[in-house]
């Protein structure tokens, strides 16, 4: 269930200075922002939801599909792109039929591009749910994503 | 205070910009963000000059002069800038221009000329946007959108809507709805105010050119056309006569020879609604129903109403807008006349406004599925139909509009400017409750362009407090005073544009607030010179009730003459 009204309770109506603050613990508690959201935040803070979904478009942490069960990160800093990242995205994308800040159809996997998360030592590394995996190539991509996948088929 | 422009001294007041020192001083400098009376933002870098002591490069809009700056305005170092900045623009868009409704007419065209930009210097990756048209208004090609921001300040801070926004950052920045839907389905009021400001042809009315041609190659078809009362004043400018000239005459010229049919008046409409909304005024004080009463003439503001005060609908006036009203007539009293069925006249209206298209089109503007008028041409739409028959306007002989719903009065006439519609009302219930006519006709505190004009007319025993606004933003600021329990106020009129119907969102672009004051003036002249200055004496009117209609507020009438209003649910 999402988590809005609740969070609003929290949040003066006056002011539009609490508009980020509010996307963001709505991002943190339902893991992206739904339309219905957006549109109870304009209610709250007396603000049109084109205002609104213009603020939350120009930041990247906002998304607005939910993310999926697996939410793969491609690292795409310096270290990493020196060594193929680029290629490791492309593999993601035709591996999971998705771009990314899209969320595959089965809801499993969603992918975000990420600026350096500092294990350059690992380039180029993935993080899936927050678990890095280093020295990625074209194969052991797809050995991880099927991984992955048998472990929500059993 | 003095600063040095060129090399010459110029006096300069505090606080004033750089930018407005040049204009008074007849130097020119090109802008693209800028909207004139509004807080800059120096977004687009157009204005930019030279601090030759600082010797940078700064934004004469958002600078303000002080004590003895030195400015160059065309330095080396500043056309360049300009030019690169119109390069840039340049390299993302579509390059369409002679497939573009802003061929000839466009800023960024004519900066791209002025600044001699003769080669493509920088090759950026095109846009591929779709283009939004499913507004029945307003058409969106983002393609063509150079991001200035002029449509998103307007929205916001003229009409108080904000349908529009920037979405994304960077090189994915658009102006875009919430969650980048069709315009329909947005808060929009289809106002056409975005239009009027948008430097290129990012944005346009939605055309209804091809529908009205082939109907008036269709033999089985009666085509009848009405134009509004803001018409006759608002395009003499476009065929080189004097701004402001009411060419009623040769409009009605121009019009048969385009293959009208029948040539009536949207003013006679006019006079109409106020036999109507007058005597629903009166009713309502009288049996102490709902006050204030607001005009319901303006469709964008009805929308507005409907979308984010629906709790107010019950204050509008159920009468139809002067266009819809001369569009049921036609297809009743007139097809009756004329021994002609509704279905087969097509009906069509000129007027100054993008909202009216969307009017026409609204389920309640039906009578057993046929609709009161069939399409709408803005001013411009009109100005490029009479260029495109060849037809020299200023050459044609005047003539006279058809009757019956040609004749009208010159207190409909000033309905195009803000004030008119509570002036020539007025007229009519002073009239209808003393039995005596209004003073001269005239009601001077409901004139002029003032966001909101208010006074008290007393009327026998009866004092009517009377407020006009123009501008939704305005209405915004009235309404919620009303809401808060203000009682003095008894009648009210809406305008959504700026100046009202002269100053229209369907009228000639590089309209500036001169223009709407001369289309104004223009039509209190009219009114000064009229022979029959208030509508319940327009002879065609006093005929309509008497052969068709009965008495206003008639059970005929109520079918046929007044509407009703509900509640919207979009995203605001």
């Amino acid at each position: 269930m999402e988590k809005v009204k609740e969070i609003l309770q929290n949040y003066s109506s006056e002011g539009r200075e609490n508009l980020i603050p509010i996307l963001q613990d709505i991002q943190d508690n339902n893991g992206w922002l739904s339309e219905g959201s957006i549109i109870e935040v304009g209610n709250h803070l007396n603000l049109p939801v084109s205002k609104i979904y213009g603020v939350a478009t120009f930041y990247n942490q906002f998304s607005f599909q939910p993310k999926g069960k697996y939410h793969v990160q491609v690292c795409r800093g310096t270290a990493c792109h020196v060594l193929g990242s680029a290629s490791v995205l492309k593999e993601l994308e035709s591996t999971l039929k998705i771009k990314p800040d899209q969320t595959s159809k089965d809801g499993l996997f969603s992918l975000e591009i990420v600026a350096c998360i500092g294990a350059c030592g690992l380039a180029p590394v993935i993080s899936i749910n927050g678990e890095f995996h280093a020295k990625i190539t074209s194969d052991s991509i797809k050995q991880i994503i099927d991984n992955y996948k048998q472990q929500q088929n059993n | 205070m003095k600063i040095s422009i060129n090399n010459i001294i110029h006096e300069a007041e505090k606080q004033e910009t750089i930018l407005d020192i040049l204009n008074r001083n007849g130097i020119k400098v090109p802008t693209l963000c800028h909207i004139k009376d509004m807080f800059p933002s120096g977004a687009c870098r157009m204005c930019l000059v030279e601090d030759t002591i600082s010797g940078k490069l700064i934004t004469s809009c958002s600078s303000v002069a002080t004590e003895n700056m030195k400015i160059q305005t065309h330095s080396p170092r500043v056309t360049e800038a300009r030019k690169t900045i119109v390069e840039l623009l340049l390299s993302n868009h579509p390059d369409d221009c002679l497939y573009c409704v802003r061929n000839k007419n466009c800023e960024l065209q004519n900066l791209s000329e002025e600044l001699c930009v003769t080669e493509r210097r920088i090759r950026g990756n095109k846009n591929s946007l779709s283009i939004d048209r499913a507004s029945s208004s307003i058409v969106r090609d983002q393609e063509k959108c150079i991001l200035c921001g002029r449509c998103v300040r307007v929205c916001e801070e003229v009409i108080g809507v904000s349908c529009i926004d920037f979405i994304n950052r960077g090189s994915k920045s658009i102006v875009g709805t919430a969650f980048n839907k069709g315009l329909n389905v947005s808060s929009c009021v289809n106002c056409g105010q975005c239009i009027m400001v948008c430097p290129t042809g990012a944005l346009t009315e939605k055309n209804h050119f091809s529908e009205i041609k082939i109907a008036l190659q269709d033999p089985s078809k009666t085509v009848v056309i009405q134009y509004a009362p803001s018409i006759s004043v608002s395009l003499a400018e476009e065929f080189n006569m004097k701004p402001g000239k009411d060419i009623n005459g040769n409009i009605n010229a121009a019009l048969r020879k385009l293959g009208f049919d029948f040539v009536f008046d949207t003013t006679f409409g006019a006079d109409l609604t106020i036999m109507e909304e007058s005597s629903e005024l009166i009713q309502r004080i009288t049996n102490k129903e709902t006050l204030p009463m607001i005009t319901s003439c303006c469709p964008g503001w009805v929308k507005y109403a409907e979308e984010f005060y629906p709790e107010m609908i019950k204050h509008i006036s159920s009468c139809k807008s002067p266009q819809q009203m001369t569009g049921a007539m036609i297809k009743s009293y007139f097809a009756e006349k004329e021994n002609l069925k509704p279905k087969d006249i097509y009906s069509v209206s000129i007027m100054p406004c993008t909202a009216k298209k969307f009017e026409g089109q609204r389920e309640e503007m039906t009578q057993k599925g046929i609709s009161d008028v069939d399409a709408i041409l803005t001013t411009r739409e009109f100005v490029k139909f009479i260029n495109m028959f060849g037809i020299d306007l200023e050459k044609l002989q005047p003539e006279l509009t058809d009757s019956p719903l040609g004749t009208r009065t010159s207190a409909g006439k000033i309905f195009g400017t803000t004030g008119g519609v509570a002036e020539a009302a007025l007229r009519t219930a002073y009239f209808k409750l003393t039995g005596k006519e209004l003073m001269e006709f005239k009601i001077n505190d409901v004139r002029g362009l003032d966001n909101r004009k208010e006074t008290k007319i007393k009327i026998g025993d009866l004092e009517l407090g009377v407020a006009v606004v123009n501008g939704l933003g305005n209405a915004k600021k009235l309404l919620e005073e009303i809401k808060a329990g203000r009682k003095d106020i008894h009648f009210i009129e809406v305008m959504a544009c700026p100046g009202g119907c002269v100053g229209g969102g369907g009228q000639p672009i590089n309209m500036d607030t001169e223009a709407i004051k001369i289309r104004a003036k223009s039509l209190y002249n009219i009114d000064d010179n009229a022979s029959i200055r208030v509508s319940h004496k327009n002879p065609d009117v006093v005929a309509l009730y008497t052969e068709f209609l009965g008495e206003p507020l008639s059970h005929k009438s109520h079918k046929l003459l007044h509407t009703s209003y509900n509640m919207r649910k979009v995203i605001l």
